[in-house]
């Protein structure tokens, strides 16, 4: 038993997690309902637990759940991801997106996608490995006795920039090749299936397991590098095997869904109001708050329009854009 | 050795910052180091916590040098306060407090019975019990490096080293944090190294005094051995009349225009 004085704050953390969890079941089941063909909850959950030939099985087996599913995972990623490089950098600036980490990932997605075109299972690979490289080279880049956060943050933006003039080029001159890779082009989950999310799966729990074990060092590491060193942590070589595991999870998301910006931008933000700046709750609040996030975003781009849909990542611009700008209004200090 | 530098030189670049210096802290004492800015005071504090690697000599520690020891290990041993500490703002004292004892925590555990216990002890003999769920960001800046030191103090170290800790403070702040450094290394029968600008806090609450000057150690010994009118001439470039603290037992000086 715990003699901790601040008993009562740390159960309304542990309170709020559990809560925030519920709430992201919740939506699981009310988005596997929502569509351009509604079922009620009943008839839902019959066609997930029950298999037969019925339009709902096919709708919500098929379709739906695999999407919902792979979307909130692909949220919990790109949130997790944010949390650790924006720890990393100390940077509240820092997501995979902002340091061009998604970039080189969609890149070296993209080769492959040209390179190997039958080779589905090789695209998420191909974009945790081009998400490592470029951090690596960022990371070299701002490297000079320790890394610069600064310098990272602006290397990143620059890396960013080229990549994306890349990619660009690669879609004008290969568009029949990449066509196959749906979602993968505009940051969208239309077309996501059960394969998707299988491929994905491994390397995304990978990731998030790994998280669980860093919350101690992760806040010794938020007092400094000279602090941390001071108690007994190797602050390059963590900060280095951070990077790899937001590599890791930044590329299994984008393989998926393509770029999503500011998932991993305003999840760790929400979080850390939530529920304060200790990793041992930020982690479990950004996985939680991720994976809404992106199926709510999702879902409201499947039903917002009578026909057609809106991709995911036009939905979080939307919402994200305005909501950061609140934060930046709003909370002055971070 | 117990503790100490062994011909350490250290250069940023092709500059020298010091060179071949070569000293032996008294174990269980309080020894301060004084010095113009920039004559490597900090620096050499820097390559105790390894953020500066010394380019000839070694620290010793135990007749070992510290490169030897895993930095676990010599995180229980030995504990740092830089001058500057950033931390999270949100975070109570009581969390700061028990990241002292990240050295402790085995791979996946959490805090054990016996660490909240050390913290416990630690913020009682801190006496920060009335502000231990206080964040930090709620704290005066005396009660903010109180809580600092309380971090380091539960590492349990044998040595602390102190760089400038009572720079931003007001003077009774000052005087509190220099009392609780004072109290802690009696009662713990701690080594303590700290860099001060404060001559006269200085010679009040240190055994020792070390000054350095043209990137070697000057002068060593009781605070009445090196604070005297030409040796503070020589360090800092100033005239000064010395006087006798005869409550504190110890020197105390008026600086005066050059």
């Amino acid at each position: 038993m715990k003699r901790n004085s601040n008993g009562s704050f740390e159960l309304y953390k542990v309170s709020l997690i559990i809560v925030l969890f519920i709430a992201s079941i919740v939506v699981t089941l009310v988005s596997i309902c929502l569509g351009s063909m509604s079922f009620t909850m009943k008839e839902s959950l019959s066609a997930v637990l029950v298999a037969d030939d019925s339009a709902a099985r096919l709708i919500i087996w098929h379709v739906r759940l695999p999407r919902i599913l792979s979307g909130g995972l692909v949220g919990s990623c790109l949130a997790l991801s944010g949390c650790i490089l924006q720890g990393v950098m100390r940077n509240y600036l820092a997501s995979p997106s902002t340091i061009g980490v998604t970039s080189g990932a969609s890149f070296v997605g993209y080769i492959t996608l040209v390179v190997f075109p039958s080779l589905f299972y090789l695209l998420p690979i191909g974009a945790i490995a081009g998400a490592f490289l470029t951090t690596l080279i960022i990371y070299a880049i701002a490297y000079e006795k320790g890394v610069s956060p600064v310098k990272m943050i602006l290397s990143g933006m620059a890396i960013a920039a080229v990549f994306g003039a890349f990619n660009d080029i690669i879609r004008s001159f290969f568009p029949d090749r990449i066509a196959n890779a749906t979602g993968f082009l505009v940051g969208s989950l239309n077309g996501v299936a059960w394969k998707n999310f299988s491929l994905i799966l491994p390397y995304a729990l990978v990731g998030i397991v790994i998280c669980f074990f860093l919350p101690s060092k992760m806040n010794v590491l938020m007092l400094g590098d000279e602090m941390a060193n001071a108690l007994g942590v190797r602050t390059e070589r963590f900060r280095f095997f951070l990077i790899v595991i937001s590599s890791l999870l930044a590329g299994a998301a984008i393989s998926v869904s393509g770029l999503i910006n500011f998932v991993g931008l305003i999840v760790p933000h929400i979080a850390k109001l939530l529920i304060g700046s200790d990793y041992k709750y930020l982690f479990p609040t950004s996985i939680a708050l991720g994976y809404s996030l992106v199926v709510i975003c999702d879902t409201l781009g499947r039903i917002i329009l009578p026909v057609g849909e809106i991709s995911v990542s036009i939905v979080i611009s939307f919402v994200g854009a305005p909501f950061f700008l609140y934060l930046l209004r709003n909370k002055q200090t971070a | 050795m117990y503790f100490g530098f062994e011909n350490v030189s250290i250069s940023y670049g092709k500059k020298k910052i010091v060179q071949d210096v070569t000293i032996d802290f008294p174990k269980g004492k309080t020894t301060t180091i004084i010095g113009a800015n920039g004559c490597g005071k900090t620096s050499l504090l820097k390559t105790i916590s390894r953020a500066v690697h010394p380019e000839t000599g070694k620290v010793v520690f135990n007749n070992r040098p510290i490169g030897h020891y895993k930095p676990k290990a010599l995180a229980k041993k030995i504990a740092y306060l830089p001058q500057i500490h950033e931390s999270p703002s949100d975070i109570s004292v009581r969390t700061l407090i028990s990241y002292g004892r990240y050295p402790y925590r085995k791979f996946g555990k959490g805090l054990s019975e016996q660490d909240h216990e050390i913290i416990d002890k630690t913020i009682c003999l801190t006496g920060l019990d009335h502000l231990q769920d206080r964040t930090l960001n709620n704290l005066s800046g005396g009660e903010r490096q109180r809580a600092w030191i309380a971090m380091t103090i539960c590492q349990e170290p044998e040595i602390l080293i102190l760089d400038e800790p009572i720079t931003y403070l007001d003077i009774g702040y000052q005087l509190e944090v220099m009392e609780l450094i004072r109290t802690l290394g009696a009662q713990l029968n701690i080594t303590i190294i700290m860099v001060l600008h404060d001559i006269n806090l200085a010679a009040r609450y240190s055994h020792h005094i070390l000054s350095i000057k043209d990137k070697q150690i000057y002068a060593c010994g009781e605070p009445r051995h090196v604070i005297t009118e030409d040796k503070l001439l020589d360090i800092f470039n100033i005239h000064s009349q010395i006087h006798e603290d005869h409550r504190n037992t110890c020197p105390f000086i008026i600086p005066e225009k050059k």
